[in-house]
């Protein structure tokens, strides 16, 4: 039987839409508009770099960054692809999206591991 | 698209509300472009869309061509596009859709052969290559008596086999018409029917067609099969959770490539 | 069905609609369709401002306070604020269709699809509180 790899992205996907919807509203609720507009004040430098480099922190932030990465490559592939009818350019955009996102998980435990 | 007048004259209600009635006309001995033919019909309180457009055969012109049979939303042949929505004829009022005009478009993503008849041949092969019906490694001889079945076990397949073949969810299914390819809505779940199916063993032949780029996988989720479905059948849930037990046996296979299947 | 059948008398021309470029224009449950599949943008977008900002973190304090006077930009506030409600409509979308995905079952009888929803919009809620403590007590 002619197998395909479908199965593995759309786990990736999946997953990482699950941890998407779920973390993502509330992260960027806090640090990208309640503490730069002053609603709420900025926990300390220390602290804050001391929570991350938890292990089960840097695990979590990992997940959340590489798998929304992922998310969006599966996603995105297919919009290409249905949205403007870019048949044709397939395997381009796979490499694209997919390899965007690989660079994009090397970066996050790259900079998770050096924090 | 030209539309060209054809007022109705006979049976109108004394004194009674008019509703238009814009109808796809496809001749092919006659134009290579489709057009839009307008009839005035009467208004009926208990008149469905196939309703009007048999008054307007009988009554009006009688060359319009359209498939039906049942009028009680079993048979699944009287579907089309009413206002751009995939919906069976016999199952829609024309009092929900005053004032009008009523837009009457054969069903989208299939050829049209005429007026309103697609060709549906596509689907009958795709249907049939996934064998829906019971496969058995080694049949029971009679003697050996029926394959049981408890009602939990038929609990776990009723749902998608209540559908009746009427391709609402392939004209609603704009990956299906970008991709003709695409194995669609109503075969998978018509596939999953079988392979929920306590006495079926056939699930890893329609595995090798439905596991597939063009079959499963091509799916995006847009999900208005199952709002258009008329029967419930939810064949974007049967797609889901095939793309979640192949992508379990996937990893069951990766790490454990001894274990069978 | 072969792609190309012959035309003849018995097997006359069939008409064949082909799908416009942007056909996703042409009706609104399409429309929100593909802005639903242009969600995932936001979703990884923001992941890489997260990223950005824990790299600000590993580099030290003042690199750190930089980072978090860019957030205060105007051009980001408003990009932050567009990218949340299409971060929202992903989560809400994403829990309305989980119950096509899962088919639980207790007993003989199917969990109704809204308890599901039902419980991962409580689940959403609770996580969203609990790392909103986490994230700030300190
Ligand atoms: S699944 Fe529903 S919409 Fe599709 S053919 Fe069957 S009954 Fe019709
Ligand atoms: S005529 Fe049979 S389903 Fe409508």
């Amino acid at each position: 039987m002619k197998t395909t790899i479908e199965p593995f992205w759309w786990s990736l996907f999946g997953a990482g839409g699950t941890l998407a919807a779920l973390f993502i509203p509330i992260t960027l609720i806090i640090n990208g508009l309640a503490i730069p507009l002053g609603w709420l004040d900025a926990p300390a430098y220390e602290n804050v770099l001391q929570l991350a480099r938890h292990p089960l922190a840097r695990t979590y932030l990992f997940l959340l960054i590489s798998l929304s990465f992922y998310h969006w490559a599966h996603r995105f592939r297919f919009t290409l692809y249905d949205g403007l009818q870019l048949k044709h350019l397939n395997l381009l955009i796979a490499v694209i999206c997919y390899g965007g996102a690989t660079v994009g998980t090397i970066a996050a435990g790259y900079t998770l591991i050096n924090l | 698209m030209a539309v060209d007048s054809l007022a109705g004259n006979a049976a109108v209600v004394a004194g009674g509300e008019m509703v238009t009635l814009e109808v796809f006309r496809y001749r092919p001995e006659e134009e290579t472009e489709p057009v839009y033919q307008a009839y005035e019909v009467p208004v009926h309180k208990d008149w469905v869309v196939l309703d009007a457009l048999n008054h307007i055969k009988d009554h009006l012109d009688g060359t319009l061509s359209f498939r039906w049979s049942c009028r009680m939303g079993v048979c699944g042949s009287c579907g089309m596009m009413v206002n751009g929505d995939a919906t069976l004829t016999c199952a829609t009022f024309v009092e929900s859709l005053l004032p009008g005009p009523i837009r009457v478009g054969p069903l989208e993503n299939f050829p049209v052969v005429r007026d309103l008849i697609i060709e549906m041949n596509d689907f009958m092969e795709k249907l049939e290559s996934v064998k829906p019906w019971i496969i058995r490694d080694e049949e029971k001889s009679l003697e050996d008596g029926a394959y049981l079945q408890t009602p939990a076990q038929l609990a776990d397949f009723k749902q998608f086999s209540m559908c009746i073949n009427c391709l609402l969810c392939y004209a609603a299914c704009p990956v299906y018409g970008l991709e003709p390819s695409f194995t669609g809505p109503a075969v998978i779940a018509l596939a999953q029917r079988y392979n929920l199916d306590s006495r079926d063993q056939g699930a890893g032949e329609r595995n090798a067609i439905l596991n597939t780029d063009e079959g499963i996988w091509q799916c995006t989720l847009v999900g208005e099969c199952s709002v258009v479905c008329p029967k419930d059948v939810d064949p974007a849930a049967a797609i889901q959770r095939y793309k979640v037990s192949s992508t379990l046996q996937w990893y069951q296979k990766l790490l454990m490539p001894w274990s069978g299947k | 069905m072969s792609a190309n059948p012959q035309h003849t008398p018995y097997h006359p021309r069939w008409y064949r609609a082909s799908m416009p470029i942007f056909w996703w224009m042409r009706r609104w449950i399409h429309a929100r369709f593909i802005l639903r599949e242009l969600t995932s943008i936001f979703v990884a977008g923001y992941a890489l401002v997260y990223l950005l900002q824990l790299r600000a973190l590993g580099l030290g304090p003042e690199a750190y306070a930089r980072f978090l006077d860019l957030l205060r930009s105007p051009l980001s506030i408003s990009l932050h604020g567009v990218s949340l409600v299409f971060v929202i409509y992903h989560s809400i979308t994403w829990f309305n269709l989980a119950p096509r995905a899962l088919a639980l079952r207790i007993g003989d009888r199917r969990v109704p699809d809204k308890v599901i929803a039902g419980l991962n919009f409580v689940a959403w809620i609770s996580i969203s509180a609990a790392l909103a403590w986490v994230t700030l007590k300190g």
